[in-house]
Order: C-alpha cells, then structure tokens, then sequence
C-alpha cells in the first residue's frame, strides 16, 4: 500500500518534470522559429552579409558552414571507424585501451571554448594554418573523432556475438568477417550516430570563432578552384559559420536589421540540426530495414 | 576399421582456473555420425567449439592437447586456424543465418574461398539448398532477406551454408534443440543423408535423437568421458553405470 503510494507520487514527478522540460524545449524552439522563419527568404539564404546597410544574408556563412562540416567529416570518418574498429575487435583489454577508452571520453566532453583556445594554440599558430577552414577542420575533429570511435565501437559491439562465429566458423579471415558481415549490421547505429555528431559540428561556435576565424573574405563562387584565394572550396582560407555569424552578429552588429537577421540565422541553423536529427533517425530505420527485410 | 577423420588427444581445457574439459581422447570416424550426450554444464560445447579452434575467441580460455587431422595438429601454435575452419564447419544451437540474403548466406563463403565466377556460385547455391533441403522452399524468394525465414528452414540454411564452404567434418551443438518436432525430424534426416560424405559430430540432450541418427556416442560428465562406444551398445549394454543411469533418465 504504502510502496504504490511512493510509486504513484514519484511517477508523478517524473511525469511532470519530463513536461516540463518537454514544454520548455518546445517554445523555445517556437520562439526561435516564429521570430526568424518570416526572415527567411531564397535572397536571405544567398546573398553576403552587410556591414551597416539592411538587406545582409548569410549566403557566405550557410556554405562555409557546410564546407567545414564536409572537411571534417572527410577527416573523422575513415580515421574514427578505423580506430574504432581497432578498438572493438583488435585491441586486447588492458591498461593502455583503457586509457585510450578514458581519453576518447574526456576529449568528447571537452568544453569546446577550450577546444577552441587549443586549436588557435596549436594549428592557427603553432601549425601556422592561420584562420582558416582547415584550422577549424582539425579543432572540430578534436572532439567529433572521438565520437566517431565511440560510435563504431558501440555499433560492432551491437553485433550479436553469433553473427561473428557463424562467418568465423566457415573459415573466413577476421577482417573480412568484420567488413562483410560486422559492419553491415552495425551500420544503421553508426550511420545514426554519425549525422548526430554532424549536428552537433554544424551548429558549434565556441570552438570554431579562434580556428576558422570570425570573418568571411570576399568569395567568388563561380570560381572553384580550389587553390585560388577567392574560390570558397580553399581550405585555407578564413571562413565564418553560421553559428559563429550569429554570435557576431548579436555581439557587435550595427546594422540596422541586425536583429532580423540573427532571427532569421537561428532559424535556418535550428532548422538544419532538426533535419539532422529527424533525417538521422529516419535514414537509421531504412537502412536498418533495407539490411534485415529485404535485400 | 574405418578412416578417422579427426583424433582429439588428451584434450583439456581451462576457462581460467576452472577446468571445463579434462583429458579427452576421441577419434571420430569419416562418413559417420558421433553424438556426445551428457548433463548440463558438463563441456560438451566447450569439447565441441575447441575441434574448430573456435575456444579462440573466449580470452580466457586455454586448450591443451593435441588435435589430430590427417597427419597435422590443428592445435599445435602456428596453425592456420582460418583454413582450419573451412574444413571444420559449424552448425550452432541458435539459427544464426547472416543478416543478408538467402544467396548471400550461401555464397559468401565459397566466394570468400575463391569461386568468383557468378554461374559457378548460382550452382553452388542450388546445390548446397537442395541437399539441405531447402531449394523447394527457396527457390523463389533467393534473394529476399534469409532472417524472414522460419526457426526451422533457418538452420537447414545454416547447415547449407557450411556445405557450401565444402568441410571434412561438421560440428553441431544442438542443432534442433530451439525447433519444434517437425523441423526436428527434418534435420535428422538432413544429418543421416549427410554422413555418406561427411564426419558429423552432434551434440544433444535427446536420448533418442542420439540413438536415432548416430553411428557412436561419448558420454561426458564433469569434463570427462566416462564411456565411448557404438551408439548400440551404449544404449542397450552399457559398460558404465553413470551411462545407464544418464541414459534412463535416472539423472541429468
Ligand atoms: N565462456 C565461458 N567462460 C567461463 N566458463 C565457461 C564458459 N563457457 C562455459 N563455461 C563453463 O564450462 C563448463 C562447461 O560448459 P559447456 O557449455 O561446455 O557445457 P555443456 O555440456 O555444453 O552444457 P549444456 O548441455 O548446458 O550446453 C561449465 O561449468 C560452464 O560454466
Ligand atoms: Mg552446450
């Protein structure tokens, strides 16, 4: 009698907590959205920013944006599966994976402010990459190539156990068991986890405003070569995200529109995480399908 | 006396200190059927997973002793353990068929193996169905994923796709212990029409699928054999009481 009590009170709390938080997350998204979406515009999505007339856009920042996420992805893809591949079927459990395993987590967490002040240290001066894309590359791999080893080791050790044995055991190598069989199971899982990390590179700015830099040069987009100073797919060139824009933009805008303007940028940036949330889940259950139902 | 596939000598092992397996000695004949029948926990599976090295994959586990095939120990250090398993296939307690197509199931091995030529893998395909048993069932829906299959047609799938691999000899832990009675009596039959080729070692708790479709059967307690002897014999004159007692049901 009296457990159900406490049970029914806690359950209580819970539920309420939850909606609050439910509640909470909802208009502030509403509240982001209502105020920037009417600022949306195909001119808005296109067109370069102003410094003290209205009419700016984020057409400059949208692409750097995507060019960093891309550059990023190209780096931690292939070296975090690899790793963690390494991690979840090669490595013996000791004290070194252990470390390494301890490392992966703290790295991941890291406050990206710090991660930030490390890449202008270390790549931007050290390195001498200066401001530049490929700066801002490298401090987001610091915390996305962890995830990413995270995420695949997570996926294989998904893997039923019976799976492995069953191509083991008709004599084929460990590393064609873990690319034709392994992966493919876990695919669904790293594939989900990846465009979840690429969320969370897409909407950051702490780390990227002493990397990538804060300012965007002029950029020619009908020339893509990429060795040419004002070609946007230059890799060492400085380039402001959106994230990073509307930072800016708040902080030291004069523009008469300014608020518009950051309005409208959180939407389009809210906007693109939610369809990376929503489209990583939705493309997680299709592969999951395409590779269990039918082939 | 017939040829001996594969000889296991004073074989034991060790999951850290725990001893599961003690001082084995078996040989198994080609072109016949074993059984080894005992109680729960008493290192049948462990006996059977260490003949195809797959005790490997157990970090803690250690296997002392010697393996004997044609005229090599497979347990000697530095033996090729991969191509050990083509010719040692393994049939498990659970259907475990990939998460691929039915084809796919069936020619991921002798693709692996080399046969890369895509007729020559379609025949492989039918031919390995068709003596599982399964071709009928099958031969329409090839490339339709292989998990849509039932729990019974799944294990011949499994049996199937280690034909395919073309072993000596195929280990099976309980192959039809999660199947109803039906698909049961299928894969005894399956097991009889396969030891004309190859050597068959099967492990079980039903009596009376031991005497039905085995040639000889190893009864285990506690890591040991305590009797090995034609399934015949073992079952109507047992040497051993612990055999007779085990075999009537009176323990275990
Ligand atoms: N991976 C493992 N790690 C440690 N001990 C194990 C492991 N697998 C089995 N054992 C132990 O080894 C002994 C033999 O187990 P095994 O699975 O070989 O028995 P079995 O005869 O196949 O039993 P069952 O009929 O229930 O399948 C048991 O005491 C078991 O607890
Ligand atoms: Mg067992």
């Amino acid at each position: 009698m009296k457990a159900k009590t406490v049970d029914k009170i806690a359950t209580g709390v819970f539920i309420g907590i939850a909606a609050f938080i439910v509640l909470l997350l909802a208009s502030l998204l509403g509240y982001i959205l209502v105020r920037g979406v009417s600022h949306i515009s195909w001119q808005f999505l296109t067109s370069p920013p102003q410094t003290i007339r209205e009419g700016g856009g984020i057409g400059p920042q949208l692409f750097n944006s995507v060019f960093l996420l891309v550059l990023t992805m190209i780096i931690t893809i292939p070296i975090g599966i690899g790793a963690g591949i390494y991690m979840s079927e090669y490595a013996k459990p000791n004290k070194m994976t252990g470390f390494i395993r301890l490392v992966v987590e703290v790295l991941s967490s890291f406050p990206s402010i710090i991660v930030g002040l490390f890449g202008l240290l270390v790549f931007v001066n050290f390195f001498d990459f200066g401001f530049s894309l490929f700066s801002g590359a490298l401090a987001l791999t610091v915390f996305n190539l962890p995830l990413m080893v995270r995420i695949t080791e997570q996926g294989l050790k998904g893997v039923p156990l019976s799976q492995k044995e069953a191509s083991l055991a008709l004599g084929i190598s460990k590393w064609t068991t873990i690319r034709s069989v392994m992966l493919p199971v876990a695919l669904p899982v790293i594939l989900t986890g990846t465009i979840l990390a690429a969320g969370r590179i897409f909407g950051e700015a702490a780390a990227l405003m002493f990397t990538a830099g804060m300012s965007s040069p002029r950029l020619d987009f009908t020339n893509w070569n990429p060795l040419d100073a004002v070609s946007p797919l230059n890799p060492f060139r400085p380039a402001e995200t959106l994230a990073v824009h509307i930072w800016k933009v708040n902080s030291e805008g004069i523009a008469p529109d300014t608020p518009e303007i950051a309005a409208g940028a959180s939407a389009v940036l809210v906007i693109l995480v939610l369809v990376f949330n929503l489209g990583a889940r939705m493309l997680g259950r299709y592969v999951h399908r395409k590779f269990t139902a039918t082939k | 006396m017939a040829e001996i596939a594969l000889s296991a000598k004073n074989l034991s092992v060790h999951y850290g200190a725990h001893g599961a397996v003690r001082n084995v000695s078996l040989d198994f004949a080609a072109k016949s059927v074993t059984a080894l029948i005992g109680p729960s926990g008493c290192g049948k599976s462990t006996f059977l997973r260490s003949l195809n090295r797959m005790n490997d994959l157990i970090p803690n586990c250690k296997v002392t002793g010697e393996i004997w095939m044609k005229d090599r120990d497979i347990n000697a250090p530095g033996t090729d353990v991969v191509a050990i398993r083509q010719k040692i296939g393994m049939v498990f307690q659970r259907p475990n068929p990939f998460h691929k197509s039915i084809y796919e199931n069936i020619a991921y091995g002798p693709r692996y193996h080399g046969v890369k030529n895509k007729k020559k893998l379609d025949e492989i395909v039918e031919e390995s169905l068709t003596r599982a048993a399964l071709w009928d069932e099958t031969k329409d829906r090839l490339h339709k994923s292989a998990l849509a299959l039932s729990g019974g047609q799944q294990q011949r799938l499994c049996i199937a796709r280690s034909i395919a691999v073309k072993p000596d000899m195929i280990l099976m832990d309980e192959p039809a212990s999660a199947l109803d009675p039906v698909s049961t009596a299928k894969i005894e039959e399956l097991i009889s029409e396969l030891k004309r080729e190859f050597c068959i070692v099967i492990v079980t708790h039903n009596m009376y699928q031991a005497a039905r479709v085995s040639e000889k059967t190893a009864f285990f307690l506690t890591g040991q054999v305590v009797e090995y002897d034609s399934t015949d014999k073992m079952f109507t004159d047992p040497e051993r009481a612990e055999t007779s007692d085990y075999i009537s049901g009176r323990f275990g």
